[in-house]
């Protein structure tokens, strides 16, 4: 199954520039080596390169231009969005084009009755939600990264978001996709209804790292906007404790749109960035925010209060207006970017646990960092899925450091995978995980996969060496975040987790 | 030619119980020439092998109440019956997940579910095997709210028709390591492979249901109902319709799941937004659900799948009217309509040549070029999508030789480059992939 990834002819890239000028626009390629290093990463910054050409088309024709014109040369090429991913997945080839849709960032057409939108890739996803309001409606996946990432890149990840617990994931909300397929062709994966007759390549494509084509329009499904949001924050003595309350709220037949917890170690890091005033002491804070109508909300939030007290919750806190849930809010969403204030570096992992096992697995992680001197991580998570966000931190001035990171971040995924879980929930497997899904996959389940790939881009120029590991991936290193300076954090709008 | 002889003793050697094929066995008309019944999925894996390895074609069977719809394959040489693979082999409630054997159906996965109040969120007979609900990825009313099969399905095991077996996906709901086969399988009718095992993700049972429904006289008003239940905040889990017959009255019902002061307040809200004249009931209407690719009773006439965007139900609905009225059809019709999703049920007794001129009406009226900015007959070209589909699911074989029962179907070139990734010898149900691939 194995086999070399592909490589450009020497002197390829630099062949196809005027034709790329051509396509684009001599404005909209870049072949300058210091302008080219802007785009050598996205979110994921352990792993660089720069391309040998970037090209920021501005329409559906464009991209497949370009794709035919690789095509025609045997370039790999990748196609990226706004940059936020964090496993690597729009990491570009040195021998390759790099495709960046920022440039396509209108929204086509809204259609309030039949509750959809068509959406060009490069849209950020909080722009769709902010274009379908005046109608009364709202796109619901919404990746912590809403305000800066892309739609397109939405769609090759299948992104989560916090509220995704009830309202599902970009799959469930995407029924139409124009994409470019590898060899430079237009074509329609699903029309739109959610019941597009024959296979379901929209579904396979979802979720693919870019690996299967480039989407070009996206038809996204609108969600009316709830009558009522009401966030709680209830304080616990211990993780453990918090996630009692978890398995009660979801044991009493309640599925809220969001249940998060923090830890001690990043309640801490969350309060000395923002200040988020949370429950001075506490081991563990729980943010369980519900939507729908009024009276199922009224409903379900007394009962979710009543089970929290029972779970020896200490404050309990709750807000219904959008400044009041924002504050609620505030620690959580800036809780990755205020380990900045306790750490010098840190590794952010993003596996799944089934929700009973959380708090064995939590256990296991505090001893498997406890073993390791310099190293301590604070965890911040979806625990209404189970999804674990656990923050590795290290100081990566002293040696040996960063290797003890990494060993405790692949332990925790070796647990996730023991306990049936997953080694990714929302971040992709990308360059950055590769390595491990040997780990979650047998042989033949690989190989199968293998298949789809194969049926849609089986030159492997589309998006080369992700997903899936090559030999070209051996020793890759998993991913090491340069915290952000002090000062960025405690300011930090845009939240990437 | 391999002899019956030799193909039973090979897939004997499984494990499977294997018997000759009788007359009711037969699929689309099609007879095979023995059943292969594993109990496992180790047996399962050596049917296909064995088969693959005799060059016979092979037709998946779970509860075989749709095994007749679609296309015939063009070979049936086995069955292979996962009635026998009944297991519920994993259910973590506390997760809100069931892991199933293909052949588990619907009601015994209901009752297991039911003990911890909780459910699959999909509608079928209580006879329908998991497997066969992926495999058709059918829907009924909740579909507004939960979407298809593929929607809750986290994991799957299939056996390739080479034999070996795979699995993507997991046992949690939140996963996105590698890509998603069983999105790719669920719809796939058997013909990429064959689906042993299934995860769903559950939900909890409500504590409350309640139907609220009126009747309009047109469509216009039928429309504008159901359309304002479906974009409403009330959170309704379906909105039907239905028009059991060609100009009659129109009947639009919502169901509100929750606890029991929520679903009240919200049925009292809901009858005002379908008109004052709306009733409210603990029950279904008697109609809810009984046209479509769920339904409990079987179908013996034509069953035609209509999926539009949901701001042409006024259109939808009157071509279907016109279109009837011009064959002489007498075509009922029921479906999601919130969703966009109708079906044109009409009976086996109707002369065939006219169900197949209502049909090339139909994609004629409401194809390719429905919709605002469609652009016409080029199906999902470049500047827009292609806005619905006509589908016949089933009907009686003279219907099916008059009329192309898939009618456009977009990116078939790259299902094509699929079927013959998944299945190169063209052995898993042939001729029964989309376009007939």
């Amino acid at each position: 199954m194995a086999t070399p990834l592909p490589a450009a002819p020497p002197g390829a890239c630099a062949a196809l520039i005027p034709l790329l000028e051509e396509i684009c626009g001599a404005d909209h390629v870049i072949s300058e080596p210091r302008e080219l290093r802007t785009y050598e990463c996205d979110g994921l910054t352990a792993h660089r390169t720069a391309p040998a050409l970037v090209v920021l088309p501005d329409r559906a024709e464009q991209v497949a231009a370009v794709v035919r014109a690789c095509a025609g040369a045997g370039v790999p090429f990748v196609a990226r969005g706004s940059g936020t991913g964090l496993s690597g997945g729009a990491l570009p080839r040195s021998d390759g084009v790099l495709i960046v849709t920022s440039r396509m960032r209108r929204v086509l057409e809204v259609d309030p009755l039949s509750r959809r939108a068509i959406v060009e890739p490069g849209v950020t996803n909080l722009a769709v939600s902010k274009a379908v309001e005046p109608y009364g409606f709202f796109y619901a996946p919404d990746p912590s990264s809403q305000v800066v990432c892309s739609v397109g890149g939405n769609v090759a990840e299948n992104s989560g978001g916090a509220h995704c617990l009830k309202h599902g994931f970009t799959v469930h909300h995407v029924t139409g996709l124009e994409i470019v397929t590898p060899d430079g062709e237009l074509t329609w994966l699903g029309d739109g209804t959610g019941a597009s007759p024959g296979y379901d390549l929209l579904g396979a494509f979802m979720g693919s790292e870019g690996t299967l084509g480039v989407a070009t329009k996206v038809v996204v499904k609108l969600t009316p906007l709830p009558e009522m949001v009401r966030t709680l924050l209830a304080a616990f003595e211990s993780t453990s404790a918090g996630g009692t309350a978890v398995s009660e709220i979801i044991g009493a037949g309640i599925v809220p749109a969001a249940i998060e917890m923090m830890d001690a170690l990043a309640i801490e890091a969350a309060e000395a960035a923002v200040h988020c005033n949370y429950p001075a002491g506490a081991g563990a804070v729980l943010v369980v925010e519900l939507d729908g109508p009024e009276s199922e909300v009224e409903a379900e939030a007394s009962a979710v209060r009543d089970l929290c007290e029972q779970a020896g919750a200490g404050e309990i806190r709750s807000a219904d207006d959008p400044a009041d849930r924002a504050r609620i809010w505030a620690g959580r969403k800036s809780a990755f970017a205020a380990v900045g204030r306790i750490s010098p570096a840190y590794i952010v992992q993003d596996g799944v646990v089934p929700r009973t096992a959380l708090s064995r697995i939590l256990g296991r992680i505090a001893e498997l960092s406890g073993r390791r001197e310099g190293v301590r991580v604070a965890n911040v998570f979806h625990a209404g899925d189970g999804n674990l966000h656990p923050l590795v931190l290290f100081d990566d001035r002293i040696d040996g450091a960063g290797e003890a990171a990494e060993e405790v971040s692949g332990e925790i995924l070796d647990l996730c995978i023991e306990a049936g879980g997953s080694i990714t929930g929302e971040h992709g497997v990308g360059v950055d995980k590769a390595k491990y899904m040997p780990k979650m996959f047998g042989a033949d389940d690989l190989d199968t996969m293998q298949f789809l790939r194969c049926a849609f881009n089986p030159r492997n120029l589309c998006n080369p060496g992700k997903v899936f590991p090559t030999p070209r991936l051996c020793g890759e290193v998993p991913g090491v975040h340069r915290a952000p300076s002090a000062g960025a954090a405690a300011t930090a709008e845009v939240e990437i987790f | 030619m391999t002899s019956g002889a030799e193909i039973a003793v090979a897939l004997a050697g499984t494990g499977a119980v294997v018997r000759p094929a009788g007359p009711p066995d037969s699929v689309g008309g099609v007879e095979p020439l023995c059943v292969a019944s594993p109990a496992t999925l180790d047996q399962a894996a050596g049917v296909l092998a064995a088969a693959a390895g005799l060059d016979m074609a092979v037709v998946p069977r779970g509860s075989g109440r749709t095994i007749s719809w679609g296309l015939p394959p063009a070979r049936c040489d086995v069955i292979a019956d996962l009635s026998g693979m009944t297991q519920i082999l994993e259910y973590a409630a506390g997760d809100l997940v069931v892991r199933a054997e293909a052949g588990v159906t619907l009601g015994q996965l209901a009752e297991t579910l039911a003990e911890k109040g909780q459910r699959l969120v999909l509608d079928g007979p209580p006879g329908a095997t998991v497997g066969g609900v992926v495999a058709r990825n059918s829907a009924g009313p909740l579909r507004l709210r939960y979407g298809l099969p593929r929607d809750l399905l986290i994991g799957i095991t299939i056996v390739r028709a080479d034999g070996h077996v795979a699995k993507a996906g997991g046992k949690v709901v939140k996963n996105v390591a590698g890509y998603d086969l069983g999105k790719l399988f669920a719809g796939s009718a058997g013909t990429l492979g064959l689906i042993a095992g299934v995860t769903f993700r559950l939900h909890p049972r409500p504590d409350l249901s309640a139907w609220v429904t009126e009747k309009y006289q047109g469509s216009a008003a039928a429309a504008e109902a159901a359309l304002a239940a479906a974009a409403s905040p009330l959170q309704p889990s379906a909105v039907e319709l239905a028009r059991p017959r060609v100009g009659g009255p129109l009947w639009v019902s919502t169901l509100l799941e929750g606890t029991p002061s929520g679903v009240s307040a919200r049925a009292g809200r809901m009858r005002v937004a379908l008109g004052h004249g709306a009733s409210e009931a603990m029950v279904a209407p008697d109609w809810w659900g009984a046209i479509g690719e769920a339904a409990p009773g079987p179908v013996d006439g034509t069953l035609v799948r209509v999926a539009f965007w949901a701001a042409e139900l006024r259109p939808v609905l009157d071509a279907i009217d016109a279109v009837a009225a011009d064959t002489g059809v007498a075509a009922a019709v029921g479906g999601s309509a919130g969703a966009g999703v109708l079906y044109a049920s009409v009976g086996a007794g109707e002369d065939p040549e006219q169900v197949a001129v209502f049909v090339r009406a139909l994609r004629a009226a409401i194809g390719p070029a429905s919709g605002p900015g469609a652009d016409g007959p080029a199906r999902g070209s470049a500047r827009g999508p292609a806005r619905g589909s006509v589908v016949v699911l089933t009907a009686p074989a003279a219907v099916r030789e008059r009329v192309d029962l898939w009618g456009p179907v977009p990116s078939l070139a790259l299902m094509r480059s699929v079927k013959q990734q998944f299945d190169p010898g063209n052995l898993m149900a042939p001729g029964r992939g989309p376009g007939g691939i």
